[in-house]
Order: C-alpha cells, then structure tokens, then sequence
C-alpha cells in the first residue's frame, strides 16, 4: 500500500474536517472525490505532512508518516495546491529552485514537455502567464522534483473545459511514460473516472467508500 | 557663545498656542482629532516633565547601573509599544525585545568602544534613548510588514514548503520585504536630511549655541549610529518572529493559534 490512513481525526476550531478517517491508497491512479467541504484537500495536505493530524494514524509505505523527516517526505510526494502558487521570477528559476531543493539535476525542457508547455515556456515571466498555464507551471516544477508521488489539488477546477481536457491527458500521458502514483482530489466524479484507477470517497470528514473505481458508485 | 540655553515655564506655556492652533485646523476641517491632540499634549508635557526628572537625577548621580536600569525600561516599553502594532505575528514580543535590546546594546557599546562618546550618562541616556526609539519603529513597521506578507502570501509559502523548502527558505521573501520597509524610512530621511528637514539634534545643539561644526559632527554621528541600530533592530526581530509563523516540522500555523512563547 501507498498510504494507509488509520482513525485519522482534524480539527480546525470547532469544526471536525477530518472524522477518524480510515482509507487505504494504493500505487496507481487515485482519485479523492466528495462534496466540497468533505475534507478531501485537508487528508491530501496530510499525505506529504503539511499539516498533521490530531489523532490516528498515517502509514507511507508501510512506514509511521511522523518517521520520515518532512523536507525529505516533500520532495518525494509532491503536492501540487489548487491555485498556482509559482515564485516570482522565470517558469525556469521555479523548476530550477524545485530540482535544487530535491538535488536533481534540472532538464527544463523535459519537465515542461510532460507538463504539456512548450519549452519556449522556460524563459517566461510567471506574472504574465494564463491561469491554466501557471498550472502546468506548477505541475512541471513538481516533476522537476523527480517525485514517487504527485498530489494533486483539484488540478483543473480554475480552468474552462478544453484546457481541464488537455491537463487530463497530460496527466495520463506521465502515468504512461513515468514510474509514478497520482492522489488526485476531484469534486467531479467524471474526472474521477477518466483519470483514477481506485477511489477514495469522502463525506463529512470521512471515507464511505474506497476500493477499485469499477466498484464504487460514483 | 553660550553652550547653554534657559527657558521658562511661561515660555513653553506660551508655544501652547501652536496647540491651540491646531486643534481650531482640527475643528474647523472635522478631522476629528481635537481629542487626540489635548490627550497627545498632556501626555508629552507629563511623560517629559518626569524623564527630565529622572535624567536630571541620574546625571547627578552618574552610575552606570542607573543608566542601564533605564535604557531597560525603554527597552521593555519599546518593545511593548511595538508589539501592538505587530498584531498579526504571533509571539512577536519576545522578538521585539530580544532585538531592541541588542539593536540598544551593539549600538552603544560600539560608539563607546571607538571612542565617540565617553561611557557616561550625560551621552548614554540621550543616544540611547534615541538608538532605542528609533529600532522600536522599525522593528514595528517590519513586524507589521512581516504580518500582513504571511498571511496574504499563505498559499505561495505552503507551495514552497510542499517542495521540501525550509520555513526560512519558504518566508525568506517576505522576510526580506519586511526588514526592507522597517529600514526604508530610515535611509531615506538620512538621504534627505539638512536638505528637507533639519534633525532634532542639530537643531537643539544650535539652539543651545553650540558651534554649527559641532553640531553637525554630532548629527552624523547620530544618524550613523541610528542607521546601525535600524538595521539591527529590523533584522533581528525579522530573523526571530518568522519562526512563529511555522511549527517544528516546517508546517505553517493556521491563524490564530498559539505561537511558542506567547
């Protein structure tokens, strides 16, 4: 198993987003679906230790989360948050910063090329970048990384139809080409579908369904 | 030519009307500040009335501890004062402190230490009341700044930390822009200064009938060392009160939990 989430609970205030949360994620294409406020970007934001839980636990690997020393559980399991979040300056100085922090040697080109930009891309200033184009930004800084696993935060929610369709088979095609997992948060149970292998389904803070994506009523 | 200058009760009793002046601007352009104005007048006329009593005392007795007792108090107010414009930073008084302090003590233990002054109250009361002041409205200004970059910059912080950056690494821009407006005011009245406005030293010295050379050769000497202490008091507090905005394991904080340290 990938992840394997035990009893896990969160709360923020007085309000319980996570609700002793057990699910399993395995290898593969995962897809975390729920209506919003179920609590399916907070369990992702648990995946790469971004926040940790009050209760329960959290296994990556078949190894406790809290063991792995979080810089280095990061650059492993990449997240990739729902609105671009890129550093000022170049898309390239941004890839460039990723791969030095994982100490990975940068091919910009490459990671544009998986995250479908052109490499033309390299030298352009972040600020005068589209949304959707700040979002394969973010996509190819975390490759640069070189991840296990890429978390993905409602990758195409901020972006119109042709441009979700082709982040989709962007996202396919790394899964083809590279030995890699996705955790994917999706609030639309197609998109679920069309990219994910297993589901997770969360509501109210907790896992009502999981297993193959054959298998679960979406 | 006098070295000293004496004024009456009567005399500041009759600058009074400048007040009065400006409360009538006040009333007249509702700006509302009537108020302000009479609380701001008595409590300068107050709070200089009893430092001037105490200067006066420990000029008399010219012990260094007495010196030092009160460099802290300003410390601790300062650093007080400063915090209730940092509301935003967690924590942020241990930070004030901690850089006033040192921004006061590195300040004047160098200008003693090169020979600028003689290590006595008649030097180290005024100056260090000024080096003190000066790092509290700059380590505000950069808190305050530090503040408002943290929690609007919260999604590009925590993408940066989800590639494995440090918390230092993650805040270092917002850092960097905090410490630069805590020190930006600084260096540009000093840019500016004897052409825009005349310092309040100089300007006493002149009054007081020191020599121009004299008076401007103090000046500098002030300004350089307010230029230190800025800088010190900025980065310190920077350095120390970014940290409260991350746990442990470089996670950021969500608003409005409790930071180490209170």
């Amino acid at each position: 198993m990938l992840f394997e989430l035990n009893e896990v609970s969160l709360t923020r205030g007085d309000r319980r987003v996570l609700d002793a949360l057990s699910a399993t994620i395995p290898a593969g294409a995962t897809a975390i679906v729920g209506p919003s406020g179920a609590g399916k970007s907070t369990l992702l934001r648990l995946l790469n230790r971004l926040a940790d839980p009050d209760a329960g636990a959290i296994s990556y690997r078949g190894k406790p989360l809290g063991e792995y020393e979080p810089l280095a559980l990061r650059r492993q399991v990449s997240l990739v948050p729902q609105l671009p979040a890129l550093l000022e300056g170049t898309v390239e100085s941004n890839l460039a910063y990723a791969a030095g922090l994982a100490g990975k040697e940068l091919d910009a080109e490459h990671c544009l090329r998986l995250a479908g930009l052109d490499p033309a891309f390299a030298s352009r200033d972040v600020a005068k970048l589209s949304v959707g184009e700040q979002q394969r930004a973010m996509l190819a800084r975390a490759l640069s990384q070189e991840p296990a696993v890429l978390l993905l935060d409602e990758p195409t929610s901020a972006l119109d139809h042709a441009t979700r369709d082709a982040i989709e088979a962007t996202l396919a095609e790394l899964r083809r080409e590279l030995e890699i997992s996705i955790v994917l948060v999706s609030h639309d149970p197609e998109q679920a579908r069309r990219l994910g292998d297993w589901v997770v389904r969360l509501e109210h803070g907790r896992a009502i369904e999981a297993g193959p994506i054959e298998g679960v009523a979406l | 030519m006098s070295t000293s200058i004496h004024l009456s009760p009567g005399q500041v009793a009759a600058s009074l009307a400048l007040v009065a002046l400006a409360a009538a601007i006040s009333f007249w352009q509702k700006a509302d500040l009537e108020r302000d104005i009479g609380i701001a007048t008595v409590r300068s006329f107050v709070q200089l009335t009893a430092i001037g009593y105490a200067i006066k005392l420990i000029f008399e007795a010219d012990t260094l501890w007495l010196v030092f007792a009160l460099l802290t108090v300003m410390v601790v107010f300062g650093a007080l004062t400063a915090r209730s414009r940092a509301k935003k930073v967690p924590g942020a008084f241990w930070p004030l402190l901690i850089a006033l302090a040192l921004a006061g003590s590195t300040t004047l233990g160098l200008v003693v230490a090169l020979g600028v002054f003689e290590p006595t109250a008649r030097y180290l009361v005024p100056v260090g009341g000024m080096v003190i002041g000066n790092a509290m409205t700059a380590s505000a200004v950069a808190l305050n700044r530090l503040g408002d970059e943290m929690i609007d910059s919260r999604a590009k912080i925590e993408a940066t930390l989800a590639l494995g950056a440090t918390a230092q690494e993650a805040a270092a821009p917002f850092v960097r822009r905090a410490l630069r407006s805590g020190m930006i005011a600084l260096v540009d009245s000093t840019k500016t200064t004897g052409l825009i406005f005349f310092p309040g030293t100089m300007v006493g010295m002149l009054l007081a009938g020191a020599s121009p050379t004299d008076a401007v050769r103090l000046q500098l000497i002030l300004l350089y060392a307010l230029l230190g202490s800025v800088a010190i008091a900025g980065l310190v507090a920077t350095a120390l009160a970014y940290r409260n905005f991350f746990t442990q394991a470089q996670q950021l904080r969500e608003p409005g939990a409790p930071a180490p340290g209170g």
